[in-house]
């Protein structure tokens, strides 16, 4: 599997994620990879008690799931995970595997890569296939001021990818077949004490539709309420700029390179000047709205629309008049 | 070989000797990269390539919580080593130079011109090889991710290739006894893990806030030795090196924004006119 020959072995498009939707969102790109090489797209899943959701990805557009359940694989950790994963690449031989870039998943796939001798991708926003019948992934670097664009020179050719960067597909009647393995899973080295939630809101903006963020513009914590009562009107969420989350402390999260990457509808940025780093986390949005004093910020450059004035006025008066309009 | 095993028997009986006994010692390897400082970076609007060669260069953010999170071990338990590796150009001096002015007690460069286009992957293995030759060793601190390749996967390869327990994605550690405990950020939860050392564990940018070094600390740290090693004393097999990628292009992203500007005679005018293009465009209203 490795070596100058290394191109010439594997067959077969892979997903894995221990986060279901963002399985579903790779099942979706797999399938156009899939299509593309003339191969088959299965799904991997492992777990304790996961049958019932390895089932529902054959809606999907998996030709094979398979799943390993074993109840020493409850929790993802590192060891049971990769051995399982190293077991199953060594007696099927893929050709590409797309694995979820989280927090779990991306160490689980660098060492998967290391283990193999092969290359990795992390954080694709685009996958495809080049001429020779490679996998090309694009991701962002530079803190935003780039997008690199990256071949595998080595099978499994091995690319990680964020949640939302590729649409869930619908479910629809598809002929796959759920492949069930009893595959030994190693020792885990760690040990997990406990787990608690992480205190955040309860509603994650990367699922919103239409974000209202503000930036350094909004004067006081309290004035939030401008942004509240306007994304109430669209349905939206209210976001943040990283130094209102990070330096004011009057968020808990942010939007950004650095924090959530967001692709919704609607983004409206109120009061962010609009540094590459914020820039590089909305880039994927359908339509940018900038609010800014300054003429000069560089959001606007980054947006669709742009008003040059004060949130504090045309918040309110944006409010009203898109009520009024859809009345 | 011969000169491998003795090297091994004089840093152990060096180790002894400064700590009195092995169990005394705790050395912590802290990964630093000079990374291209992003906030500086200047874009050709031209060719929309970036102009790397003349920015500035600093620690790795990340990897300077890392290396502050070693000190603040170090000032709480005593009895720590904090060693700290870069694998760069001999330019990457000024970046060791800052870690000692921190707080490290040892700073090693690995250089080599057979490194100059090396992966994740040939950068993790020639860093192994850096911490195998430095010694036994409790903790191996990384930044979770770099400045500016933003890419994660050396700590976790590093980790692969050391065989060692890893634990990612922290925001607090603590020591007691040999047992590392940690707390990870996870997208909905916090996981409190734990490992029994020698680990590896990888930091995020909320775990501290990295010390300024004063003046003192600066004037003491231009005394100290950096050590330089080459591909050669770390007896690195060059086929290791081969990278694994192939970079096709690295550029600025293109503005595909419609850059509308939207003006009137009054704050009610231009709200309206927003209104108006918002639902032409299809995303306000269902």
């Amino acid at each position: 599997m490795d070596g100058e020959n290394g191109m010439s072995e594997g067959k077969g498009v892979w997903v894995f994620s221990d986060v279901y939707d963002l399985t579903l969102e790779m099942l979706g790109k797999g399938r156009e990879l899939a299509d593309k090489l003339q191969t088959d797209l299965s799904a991997i899943m492992i777990g304790s008690t996961v049958q019932e959701k390895a089932n529902e990805l054959l809606k999907y557009g998996a030709d094979k799931v398979y799943l390993v359940e074993n109840p020493a694989l409850v929790s993802v950790q590192i060891e049971p995970y990769l051995s399982v994963l190293s077991n199953l690449v060594a007696n099927y031989k893929p050709e590409i595997m797309l694995i979820g870039s989280t927090k779990n998943g991306k160490p689980l796939a660098a060492r998967l890569a290391s283990r193999l001798e092969v290359g990795c991708v992390p954080d694709c926003t685009r996958l495809n296939i080049d001429e020779q019948g490679r996998l090309v992934g694009e991701r962002i670097t530079y803190g935003g001021n780039a997008v690199a664009r990256i071949a595998l020179k080595m099978k499994p050719q091995i690319a990680t990818v964020p949640a939302r960067a590729f649409e869930k597909p619908q479910p629809k009647e598809h002929n796959g077949q759920l492949v069930k393995l009893d595959v030994k899973a190693d020792m885990p080295k760690t040990e997990i004490v406990e787990t608690k939630p992480l205190e955040t809101s309860s509603v994650k903006i990367e699922d919103a539709e239409v974000i209202v963020s503000c930036g350094r513009g909004l004067k006081k914590k309290e004035d939030k309420i401008l942004l509240d009562e306007l994304s109430v009107v669209l349905h939206g969420q209210v976001g943040s700029s990283r130094p209102l989350a990070e330096d004011r402390k009057w968020f808990n999260e942010w939007v950004g390179l650095s924090g959530h990457k967001v692709r919704p509808k609607l983004y409206i940025a109120c009061g962010i000047s609009g540094v590459i780093q914020h820039v590089a986390g909305i880039r994927d949005s359908k339509v940018i709205v900038a609010i800014n004093k300054d003429e000069q910020a560089p959001i606007f450059e980054a947006a669709d629309y742009g008003v040059v004035g004060d949130l504090y006025q045309i918040l309110p008066a944006l409010k009203e008049a898109i009520k009024k309009q859809l009345q | 070989m011969w000169n491998e095993t003795f090297n091994i028997l004089v840093v152990d009986l060096f180790r002894r000797r400064v700590f009195g006994s092995e169990s005394d010692l705790r050395r912590i390897v802290v990964c630093l990269k000079q990374a291209v400082d992003v906030s500086q970076l200047k874009v050709d609007p031209a060719t929309r390539q970036l102009i790397t060669a003349s920015a500035p260069r600093k620690i790795s953010d990340f990897d300077k919580n890392a290396l502050e999170e070693a000190i603040k071990i170090k000032e709480k338990l005593g009895d720590t080593e904090i060693c700290t590796v870069t694998m760069s150009s001999e330019e990457a001096k000024a970046v060791l130079r800052e870690a000692l002015a921190m707080g490290a007690d040892k700073a090693y460069l690995i250089s080599d011109a057979s490194f100059k286009d090396v992966d994740t992957s040939g950068t993790a293995y020639v860093l192994a090889q850096a911490i195998k030759k430095i010694g036994e060793c409790s903790l191996v601190l990384c930044g979770e991710t770099s400045l500016d390749s933003f890419s994660g996967l050396v700590g976790s390869r590093l980790a692969e290739l050391l065989g060692l327990p890893q634990m990612s994605s922290v925001r607090k550690v603590s020591l007691e006894g040999d047992v590392v405990t940690v707390e990870r950020t996870l997208e909905d939860s916090i996981e409190i893990v734990r490992a029994k050392m020698p680990c590896l564990v990888s930091v995020t940018r909320e775990i501290n806030q990295p010390r300024i070094p004063s003046l003192m600390m600066i004037m003491k740290a231009s005394k100290k030795e950096i050590v330089t090693w080459t591909a050669a004393d770390l007896g690195v097999e060059k086929d290791k090196l081969r990278s694994k990628i192939e970079i096709l292009e690295v550029l600025a992203p293109k503005t595909e924004r419609k850059k509308i500007r939207i003006t009137g005679e009054s704050v009610q005018e231009v709200a309206d006119k927003l209104a108006k293009a918002l639902i032409q465009e299809g995303v306000v209203g269902r």
